[in-house]
């Protein structure tokens, strides 16, 4: 999703920015969420969408560019359809969190921070993500957790998103 | 001892407000806004001698008397849900599992201090955790537990979520008040204290989620009742999160002062893959190990760990066997703080790389033994000389592995390259995964 037109969010991401306001004495404490409706509405949060969101809620574009650019779970550039980070800390680490970052690559032909050509997949690595009870583990799409990795289910969820729908 | 944090084990669906009302909820609550004045309230939890669960283990009672009584500014509540101490995943099962009682602690917490707005501040990676407690907000609102004249006794209270972006630096809690503000998390200076100068300039209480949880059950059965759990002066029942080379990793509700030794061989079914224990460390990474020897007397509560010469922070057990290489997991370690350093202070910016480097290189074969000593210099650089605790939570879990473990790091010097190296796999297989409770599909 190249940045082509000028970002504009959809009717209900207004709707939910206007109820946002309301959670804080600023309008600054709404940039996170904010920026969080950006990634969710295009996928990503790069320069014309930071000054966007600037623009938004009346704060210097340098501001919001400084916020974006300290968290790291925002995009600043286009990532795949399905992006898996593997928990590499001390925890998974101990319980081969090595092994399914190296079955991933070998499935997919990518390394870390990288997307596959089809645009599908991109790999990541992650600080831990609290599952440690249940190591070795990822997060899918920032979102659903799978846990208790071995070789043989990561393969399998990679099948599965590779076959929906196509 | 009877499950309170944990009650998901014995009420599956307890995380629904019909289930969780007939099982006692939001009744604390209801004795906190008609029965009991604030100031009660705050002594109550002073007596119950409750610390705090995020790491740093303040009494909690104590804080929350800090905050001004006649404020004629707004006083906020953060509960801090940022869970990101690496070993540490209580909070993140309890907001799954049993959202109400977290609502009800922060309710009454918020009528202690006389706060009306409180925000949740989740990890950045919280998403299925945020939705949850936002339906269990949704539900607790349209029965009058939130909102404005809660159960009719004029108290209003709104609870707003709030979600982080991917850094650990948030936890720290002016890191999450900045956060808050919509900025970058750089810690703060202190004094002023969030009790006198959080959130938007004004007077702050943050707490963390396990905190708040307990809440609820001092107000409803009394400080007395909870002293008597545990030791005295660090009592309750506490979260404990193993996780490592254990048979059974996973979340176990256990009194304070529970013996090390039979967490790890009773409740965690020993080391895995038939192996004896090396190092355990008792806190989350930003701790001091334990020998395997030391392990064996350490009683779990927050003073007997200290006396024991590391932490018990949020209680984040880690447990090592002896195929685990020291230089590995140290530099594991730093890599992560190195990471997440905000870079505001130059002790902790440079020192967490500097430490890095040197463990990359030691694992590598290209070290030095003068490095070690190099090590620990920088080490005693870091602490106490920055904004936050962030730097010594690397300096620490430094000084313990190489004290500790000195040989380990001189032999990957004599050999010019790791010792656990080429065996295959490196780091022992995962041998199974007991605990699915988590898997949320
Ligand atoms: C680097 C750093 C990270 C922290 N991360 C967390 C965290 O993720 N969750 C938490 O509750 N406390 C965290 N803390 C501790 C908080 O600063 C604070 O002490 C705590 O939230 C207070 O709550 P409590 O008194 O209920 O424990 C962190 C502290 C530091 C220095
Ligand atoms: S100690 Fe480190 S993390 Fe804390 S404020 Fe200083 S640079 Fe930032």
């Amino acid at each position: 999703m190249p940045e082509t037109r000028k970002p504009k969010f959809s009717e209900q991401a207004l709707r939910e920015f206007e109820e946002l306001l309301t959670h804080y004495p600023t309008r600054q404490a709404a940039l996170l969420p904010t920026l969080w409706i950006a990634q969710r509405e295009f996928g990503w949060v790069g320069e014309e969408t930071q000054a966007y969101v600037a623009d938004l809620l009346g704060l210097p574009y340098s501001h919001v560019k400084a916020v974006v650019t300290f968290y790291p779970m925002f995009h600043r550039k286009p990532v795949g359809k399905y992006l898996l980070d593997v928990c590499t800390n001390l925890s998974c680490r101990l319980r081969g969190a090595d092994r399914i970052v190296n079955c991933i690559r070998r499935r997919l032909g990518i390394e870390i921070d990288e997307t596959t050509k089809d645009g599908k997949f991109t790999l990541g690595v992650a600080e831990c993500l609290a599952s440690c009870g249940t190591a070795p583990m990822l997060q899918l799409n920032q979102d659903r957790f799978y846990e208790n990795l071995t070789e043989e289910s990561i393969l399998k969820l990679i099948d599965e998103l590779s076959k929906r729908d196509d | 001892m009877e499950r309170i944090l944990t009650r998901w084990l014995d009420i599956p669906d307890i995380r629904r407000l019909d289930v969780y009302e007939a099982n006692g909820g939001y009744q604390a609550l209801r004795k906190a806004l008609f029965d009991m004045k604030p100031e009660e309230i705050i002594n109550e939890v002073k007596n119950s001698n409750l610390r705090g669960r995020g790491g740093a283990a303040f009494p909690t009672g104590t804080k929350w008397s800090f905050i001004p009584k006649d404020s004629k500014k707004p006083v906020y509540l953060c509960c801090n849900a940022d869970e990101s101490e690496p070993g540490t995943f209580a909070n993140r099962y309890q907001l799954e599992f049993d959202p109400h009682q977290v609502l009800e602690g922060i309710l009454i917490a918020c009528r202690a201090v006389n706060a009306h707005v409180a925000y949740m501040y989740f990890r950045g990676e919280f998403t299925h955790q945020k939705r949850t407690v936002e339906g269990a907000i949704a539900e607790a609102r349209a029965k009058g537990y939130i909102g404005k004249n809660i159960m009719g006794s004029g108290f209003d209270v709104e609870i707003y979520t709030h979600r982080g972006a991917g850094a650990y630096i948030c936890g720290e809690e002016t890191g999450l008040l900045e956060s808050l503000e919509g900025k970058r998390a750089y810690p703060r200076n202190r004094p002023p204290f969030p009790a006198i100068q959080g959130a938007f300039g004004c007077p702050t209480v943050v707490n963390n989620v396990e905190t708040l949880s307990n809440v609820p059950w001092i107000i409803k059965k009394g400080a007395d009742w909870y002293r008597s759990i545990g030791p005295e002066k660090s009592p309750g029942p506490k979260l404990f999160c193993l996780s490592g080379h254990v048979n059974k990793p996973g979340l176990y509700e256990l009194p304070m002062g529970f013996p090390l030794k039979d967490l790890i061989y009773d409740v965690g079914g020993g080391i895995s893959d038939g192996r004896k224990l090396k190092a355990v460390i008792p806190g989350g990474a930003s701790f001091p190990p334990f020998t395997a020897e030391e392990a064996e007397k350490v009683m779990m509560d927050f003073d007997s760990v200290r006396a024991a010469g590391s932490l018990m922070g949020t209680a984040g057990v880690m447990v090592m066997h002896d195929d685990t290489c020291m230089v590995d997991v140290l530099r594991t370690i730093a890599h992560f703080f190195h990471h997440e350093s905000c870079g505001q202070c130059t002790p902790c910016r440079e020192g967490c790389g500097w430490i890095e480097k040197l463990m990359i290189d030691m694992e590598a074969g290209r070290g030095k033994v003068s490095d070690l000593d190099v090590m620990l210099n920088v080490a005693s650089n870091m602490e106490g000389n920055t904004i936050c605790v962030l730097a010594d939570s690397l300096a620490m879990p430094t000084r313990g592995f190489i004290t500790k473990f000195r040989s380990e790091f001189e032999d990957h010097v004599r050999l010019g390259r790791c010792p656990f190296r080429d065996r295959d796999g490196r780091l022992a297989p995962p041998a199974h995964a007991a605990y699915q409770e988590g898997d949320h599909a």
